[in-house]
């Protein structure tokens, strides 16, 4: 038993480092430059990979992102500052490739939708701790036998006798 | 009944709405920022006749149809029909772009299956296709006489597609 574990362990850490090495193979960097590749691989990290959309231009794989890549290195080299570039890639794929989109009238939902979340769900709290605060204490004991509610339970069973 | 009891029905009523609408949306339907735009300039050799050089400037004063295909890629087999039915009732001239293809593939591609188009750019790089904003092929866009893109499909144009959004919309361009 034991020993088929650390089988399992084994071949799970050979299929880890396996693959891991096979994508530092591919992606060896292409540009003779490491400080440009660095810059691209920043600027490229903020943008969405339209083709697979839960991946970023610098995880992604496929063929658009590769040329993408590229397309940045060659705007970098060309002298264009971070802004320009990424300027560049909602001129023609929209606010959607930016992994932070910029604050605006149609991202305004996006952007304080979760704090007006946030401030309902708190307002609820606050409203339902302050209503059992006023409650007796005896309210949250569950060991006393509470006459009250024996009472309300035969109540409610007699009110769906009723019913039927 | 206590109102207060109503509160998690209509809680699950407006998360089913939101999810329900959730399910109509297409993810890979992204919003074209080039809509309303002027189409992006190009200067591409021409895949039947590589001698010959076609610029966006050239084209200015009618309206066109740009599809954007590859040999590589299946759902423009889908599509191909499409817009070799289209072709034959002799309206809108479409231009093609082979996009990030080879030459002989594109060549052999437009034997089997007919060729709809007025012409069709060399795209082998892919520069043309990054300044259409081109993530998913095939894309197809409606370009008026000034040059403004009008119209951007993602994916295979279908019959009803083109009947129902992109035919009204030539009419209205060419009157």
């Amino acid at each position: 038993m034991r020993k088929s574990l650390m089988q399992i362990v084994y071949l799970a850490l050979c299929l880890a480092f396996g693959q891991g090495w096979a994508y530092a193979q591919e992606a060896a960097p292409v540009a003779a430059n490491p400080q440009l590749e660095t810059r691209m691989m920043v600027l490229a990290a903020e943008l969405r990979c339209l083709v697979c959309q839960n991946q970023t231009i610098a995880d992604s794989h496929a063929t658009l992102a590769v040329d993408l890549r590229q397309q940045i290195r060659e705007l970098l080299e060309a002298g264009q500052d971070d802004r320009q570039i990424l300027d560049y890639m909602t001129d023609r794929y929209g606010d959607f490739v930016l992994y932070r989109p910029p604050f605006k009238a149609t991202t305004l939902v996006l952007w304080v939708g979760p704090g007006i979340l946030l401030v309902i769900a708190v307002g609820t709290l606050i409203h339902v701790l302050r209503r059992r605060q006023r409650l007796g204490a005896d309210a949250f004991d569950p060991d006393t036998d509470d006459p009250e509610a024996d009472n309300s339970l035969t109540r409610t069973g007699t009110d769906s006798h009723v019913q039927n | 009944m206590k109102a207060r009891l109503l509160w998690p029905l209509a809680i699950f009523l407006v998360l089913s709405v939101f999810l329900g609408l959730g399910l109509k949306l297409n993810p890979r339907e992204v919003p074209s920022p080039l809509i309303g735009k002027a189409a992006p300039d190009f200067e591409a050799a021409s895949l039947m006749n590589p001698d010959k050089t076609l610029r966006r400037a050239d084209l200015l004063g009618k309206v066109w149809i740009l599809n954007v295909w590859a040999s590589w890629c299946a759902p423009c087999r889908t599509e191909h029909p499409v817009f070799v039915a289209y072709a034959k009732t002799g309206g809108t001239p479409v231009y093609g772009l082979n996009y990030k293809d080879k030459r002989e593939d594109a060549l052999r591609w437009l034997g089997q299956l007919g060729n709809p188009y007025a012409d069709t750019l060399s795209d082998s790089t892919g520069r043309i296709g990054i300044n259409y904003g081109v993530y998913g092929v095939p894309e197809t866009f409606v370009v008026d006489r000034n040059g403004v893109i009008r119209y951007k499909h993602v994916g295979p144009v279908t019959m009803e597609v083109m009947r129902d959004k992109i035919e009204p919309l030539l009419r209205q361009l060419n009157a």
